[in-house]
């Protein structure tokens, strides 16, 4: 038992970075994405035999092929950016806010309701307000239940949103068959197709031009509150930790609610946008993921707003293509949800390599670089 | 006695980033003996052990067993050559029991049998003279027995050469005189000792020969009985060092801190504290001693306004230059941000200070901020003057970090410390409370905490002091609250008691508690 | 409600739960190793979608299947599959030390894609028209001993389901068995609640939790595999059925405090719980919707009893949702 077995040195081992160089670390994540790009073309290479170049020529083209197509590119990257922008401070407070999806239909239900009721008898302007102010009220009371019961009583909000947000399908559900319009359509149809009242109007003579002010101003303000504001310093201590929080006498509670406020309610308005100002009308697919893609987001960036315009442009742009190419091919929508997978797998990855180094056998640790 | 080798190190060399744990150690471990590894903190004795152990893997150097060179690139490799470690942190499953921490990792054939492991522990036990309940769980469990079940664990396993890890530091006088009682039965049975300590004392009762580490350099070994702690020092810390503390008399103490009937609960509904009572003086260090765990977080924390007080406790407060102006500001019931805002400047130097009192992921700016960050109308921080006051930080206090905004977290731990002194000093406090205010920092940098104490001491202010270390509660402080199972036990005056006196006020409690 | 009623919805409840009680027993596994694994619908949904992709391509390539070749492809590319992305999950996780929820969401996006993708696309990838099916393999997953034994209500409600409705209930016995009674499962459990301590016990941590969220990925996605062959009848439906209901099985294994044999009784009243509409007279469609809630408001109801009552032994594994990283200083 005791005999001494002779073994090798570990193959690979591995150490913590003292320090990377700014210019190192986007190399290394430069280098993710041209590889989540090239098992992206192997992939659609794959199923349809499109010849390589062909592939990214046609993603290209899905995303800014046309001029209303780079616009639809905008629109959506608007989309996830803005959520992502809601999500951040949750998540730069650590608290796991699955619950963008249910936040968003709110906003969304909210909008789409008073759409419908009030498109004939209030002027547009003043009825953007009031959905405006709606989705806010709407998405903020969904973020603040779970915030309430976590700061109360410690409830696990991870799970606690993600329910929230089967809650909020199901009251969209109930919404669809409400509003069905036609009748048996299971649809509530295009809402004040006429009047387009309750619509975005036109900016500079573009459609989502309002979206892309909206959003552009919560990118600038998010970035703003989290790194020069008091709350902003607050979500940071908090989010480090929360015992170093009260130590400085933060009410964690209060921080956590308050903030939690402020993350479902910029989801909430994500959803007037995206009723509002794009879809025109409600469905529970409105959200479509899109919530727990901007998380990935959020995190990837760090919860930086500039990083996110990026993060985001990134992954619309190859959606966007994927679902060109995978119409032409009669194949559906979902390949771009493989896309995304792929492309945050690879960037996930990269982190590893930005933190840690990897010693091959035999080498001496010299003072890393 | 024949003194056969049982294991060598040669030229080991260990590195973390750019730091050098261990540089080109050469050691001997003979059979039968117990052999003291003496350094200062940070020099390098637990990763030595922990490559023997097969935690870290030497950088360079080869370890030989019984003659025989051996790769040990885990614990499992350690087992396989008869070496376990018995870690300062304990490495226990809370949930499980004696037994099923003690046959964790086995590769016994057949399946879980807890009987039969009871009976093997009981022998072992009987052995030596332990006593472990294998069906305790081990949150259920004294730090000693705890202790004693990583002992058994250890030797279940057949190990021949045991690492103990600071294995006193949590002990009381008395519970270090059992373990080294079972120590010498198991060098009678021939297993080779290894003990990490920097107690003098300890090192002359109990081990045959010493080794000395000196900032990862291998300094050499002497008998135990061909020594002197005093020679031992010269070695440990390379030059001979003042050991007296500078402490002049108190300055016109005045009451600052009236705590009475402090009783304290933990989440799980434990008693922390109980029916604490004692005043802390501006102008004097009063010292906190006990063994770990007795109450002194919740204590400091109670003050803080950290901790949920039971009804009837009070805490007056009396500022400074008002001692009998008025009865005192109850701070019983008020939150930390409460406290502030009545006017106690409060410095509170906690020990967990990542974990409480600092924010790792931000600089030291961004550190300085947290006490003053509310400063000034408006929704935005001012970063000027806590930019400012980082900068003075490392001037006085020789910080070594990159920049102010390099992340706290990624400092060594004496710097850490230096940032959250320094920072809690600036605040001119009134009440000044540190707790294990020197752990993990070197000689130069204790003396110069101690230092800054006593300044603040005789600026007027009310120094809380809570220690682990006999020695410099006795030399640092005016006064020595012990605290004994969350009760104060006595509290004694710092320049008449003897180290005796105050280790039997740590365990007075306990040993009531045991005859009832 | 009449007694027929009360069957069919007991029936609908185990059919129900047999799929979520997959999903929950493979992610209990997995949590015990200290893997908070949020990838449990894409997990299920590669275990459906590799299951039926197997028995698509082996049906539509032979005239006259085999139902013992149907079972044994069907089921070893749904484990297999869904074993692989836990993989995937461990790899990022455990080797590459990225964080455990992020990743989980990823592969929920990605399993999702990867299954829909395929599931509407196959037949046309294959050259065929029309919606996906396998009837005979679905056959060999549905065919139950109440229609030969005969046995009235009894069989009814015991004996009239396919093979993997008792496979399940086995799982979780078998399961709660490996965790508390074996030497490997108590390995598990530290691992899980003290990764240092484990390590230091001389147990390759790593390697445990990889195995544990492989197999546990491969067990949930048997309830996928359950879902398509037997639940749906051997098709396919983008309609995200699978995702709501592998968040559900995220929730049993709280409901169920970790324990698998809880999983067994949890998983069938949620079942109840969420087919209860249908049975409740007077129910326009608008309202069916609201009751759909019933089983996420119980969850929510669960989740908060539980974060109000400490009980030390209902608590998480210790280490849950951490990375372990033994250089670490």
């Amino acid at each position: 038992m005791s005999q001494a077995r002779q073994k090798k040195e570990p193959l690979l081992r591995i150490a913590k970075r003292d320090g990377i160089s700014r210019p190192a670390a986007y190399g290394i994540r430069l280098i993710a994405v041209a590889l989540a790009l090239l098992v992206s073309g192997a992939f659609i290479y794959a199923v349809t035999k499109l010849n390589p170049i062909e592939v990214y020529r046609g993603i290209f083209d899905g995303a800014f092929g046309t001029k209303r197509r780079c616009w639809v590119t905008v629109r959506d990257t608007m989309m996830l950016l803005c959520i992502g922008i809601g999500l951040a401070p949750a998540f730069k407070m650590k608290f796991w806010n699955i619950g963008a999806e249910g936040q968003i239909l709110i906003g969304g239900v909210l909008t789409a309701g008073i759409m419908r009721a009030f498109g004939s008898s209030i002027p547009t302007p003043a009825l953007l307000l009031i959905m405006a102010a709606a989705s806010l009220v709407g998405g903020c009371i969904w973020g603040v239940i779970p915030a309430a019961f976590k700061a109360k009583w410690n409830t696990n909000e991870t799970l606690f949103t993600l329910m929230m947000n089967y809650v909020a399908i199901q009251i969209t559900s109930y919404c669809v068959a409400l509003w069905e319009n036609p009748i048996g359509s299971n649809t509530v149809g295009i809402i004040n197709q006429q009047t387009k009242a309750g619509w975005f109007p036109e900016v500079f003579g573009q459609a989502y031009g309002l979206n892309v002010i909206l959003v552009m101003a919560l990118t600038i303000g998010m970035y703003i509150y989290l790194k020069y504001s008091k709350h902003g310093y607050e979500i940071t201590v908090v989010g480090d930790s929360v015992n170093t929080a009260r130590y400085a006498g933060i009410n964690v509670k209060k921080v956590t609610i308050r903030t939690m406020a402020l993350s479902g309610a910029i989801c909430g308005l994500a959803g007037f946008i995206a009723v509002a100002g794009s879809s025109h009308t409600i469905s529970t697919s409105t959200a479509g993921g899109r919530g727990f893609t901007a998380i990935i987001v959020a995190w990837l960036a760090q919860f930086n707003s500039f990083v996110m315009v990026l993060i985001s442009l990134l992954l619309v742009f190859l959606q966007k293509g994927a679902i060109q190419i995978a119409s032409q091919f009669n194949l559906n929508d979902y390949a771009s949800n493989i896309i995304t997978g792929i492309i945050l797998f690879f960037i996930l990855g990269s982190e590893f390599f930005i933190n840690y180094r990897v010693i091959p056998r035999g080498k001496k640790e010299g003072n890393g670089k | 006695m024949e003194t056969e080798v049982a294991v060598q190190l040669k030229h080991i060399t260990k590195r973390f980033a750019k730091v050098i744990a261990n540089d080109d150690v050469s050691l001997d471990i003979y059979k039968g003996e117990i052999l003291s590894l003496l350094g200062e903190n940070g020099s390098g004795k637990t990763t030595l052990m922990n490559m023997l152990a097969g935690i870290y893997f030497p950088d360079e150097g080869e370890i030989l067993v019984n003659g025989k060179p051996v790769t040990i690139s885990s614990p499992k490799d350690a087992f396989s050559h008869g070496i376990g470690m018995i870690h300062q942190h304990f490495k226990l499953v809370d949930v499980f029991t004696a037994a099923e921490n003690i046959v964790l990792g086995l590769e016994d054939e057949g399946r879980l049998d807890l009987k039969a492991a009871a009976a093997k522990i009981n022998e072992i036990c009987k052995k030596y003279g332990f006593h472990v309940d294998p069906n305790k769980k081990i949150y259920d469990m004294s730090v000693s027995e705890k202790q004693t079940v990583e002992i058994v664990k250890v030797l279940y396993r057949g190990a021949r050469i045991l690492i103990l890890d600071e294995p006193t530091a949590v002990l009381t006088p008395q519970e270090t005189d059992r373990l080294f009682a079972v120590m010498r039965n198991m060098k009678a049975d021939g297993k080779s000792m290894i003990i990490i300590t920097h107690k003098l004392h300890e090192v002359m009762d109990v081990s045959d020969r010493v080794a000395v580490l000196r900032k990862g350099r291998y300094v050499g070994s002497v008998s135990t009985s061909e020594t002197s702690p005093q020679a031992l020092t010269d070695m440990m810390v390379g030059h001979a060092v003042t050991l007296n503390i500078n402490r002049p008399e108190p300055k016109d103490p005045t009451p600052r801190l009236e705590v009475s009937n402090l009783t304290v609960y933990d989440a799980m509904g434990v008693k922390r504290l109980d029916q604490v009572s004692f005043t802390a003086m501006g102008g004097e260090i009063l010292g906190i001693a006990g063994i770990a765990g007795s109450g002194q977080k919740e204590l400091l924390e109670s003050i803080a306004g950290l901790q949920p007080i039971s009804p009837g406790a009070s805490i007056r407060y009396r500022p400074i230059g008002h001692p009998d102006a008025h009865e005192g500001l109850e701070l019983v019931g008020k939150t930390p941000l409460q406290i502030k805002q009545a006017g106690v400047s409060l410095a509170f130097v906690p020990e967990d200070r990542l974990g409480m009192g600092l924010v790792g992921s931000q600089g030291m700016t961004g550190n300085m901020l947290l006490r003053s960050y509310r400063k000034g109308r408006g929704l935005f921080t001012d970063r000027k003057s806590p930019k400012k006051l980082a900068e003075e930080v490392i001037a006085e206090l020789d910080v070594v970090t990159p920049g102010v905004n390099f992340p706290v977290r990624r400092l060594s731990g004496g710097n850490v410390q230096k940032v959250l002194v320094g920072r809690e000093i600036a605040q001119s406090p009134s009440v000044l409370m540190t707790a294990y205010a020197v752990r993990g920092l070197d000689i130069n940098t204790s003396y110069t905490i101690y230092n800054l104490l006593t300044e603040q001491k005789m600026k007027g202010v009310a120094v809380v002091y809570v220690g682990e270390d006999l020695d410099v509660l006795l030399e640092l402080c005016d006064r020595i609250l012990v605290l004994c199972g969350g009760q104060v036990s006595g509290i004694v005056d710092a320049r008449t008691t003897t180290k005796e006196e105050v280790g039997l006020l740590m365990t007075r409690f306990k040993k009531e508690a045991a005859q009832i | 409600m009449t007694g027929a009623q009360i069957i069919q919805l007991l029936q609908s409840a185990i059919c129900f739960g047999t799929v979520i009680m997959f999903g929950a027993i493979g992610e209990i596994l997995t949590e015990k190793s200290g893997n908070l694994n949020l990838g449990v619908p894409g997990i299920m949904y590669l275990g459906g979608i590799a299951g039926l992709a197997a028995s698509f391509f082996y049906e539509f390539n032979n005239p006259d299947p085999n139902g013992l070749i149907c079972l044994l492809i069907s089921f070893g590319a749904a484990f297999l599959v869904a074993a692989l992305g836990g993989l995937l999950y461990s790899f990022l996780t455990i080797t590459l030390r990225a964080n455990q929820n992020v990743t989980g969401l990823t592969l929920t996006i990605f399993g999702g894609g990867v299954a829909n993708f395929f599931g509407g696309s196959l037949n046309t990838l294959a050259g065929g028209v029309g919606q996906i099916s396998v009837a005979a393999t679905s056959a060999v997953y549905r065919a139950n001993i109440h229609n030969i034994t005969n046995l009235g209500v009894f069989g009814q409600l015991f004996l009239s389901y396919g093979f993997m409705a008792y496979l399940a209930i086995a799982a979780a016995i078998l399961m709660a068995w490996f965790l508390n009674r074996t030497r490997t499962g108590l390995n598990l459990r530290a691992v899980g609640e003290n990764p240092a301590t484990a390590d230091a016990a001389g147990i390759n941590v790593t390697r445990y939790k990889y195995l544990a969220t492989c197999v546990g990925a491969g067990i949930s996605g048997l309830g996928g595999l359950y879902y398509t062959m037997d639940y749906i009848k051997g098709t396919w439906a983008n309609d995200g059925t699978i995702e709501s209901l592998g968040w559900l099985a995220v929730a049993l294994v709280i409901f169920a405090t970790w324990r698998s044999t809880n999983a067994i009784w949890g998983s069938y009243l949620f079942g109840l719980l969420f087919w209860v509409y249908q049975y409740i007279p007077g129910l326009g469609r608008k309202d069916m919707e609201l009751f759909k809630m019933l089983p996420y408001l119980v969850t929510i109801l669960v989740l908060i009893a539980i974060s109000l009552r400490k009980k030390r032994e209902n608590q998480p594994p210790a280490s849950l949702g951490l990375a372990y990283f033994r250089e670490e200083r």
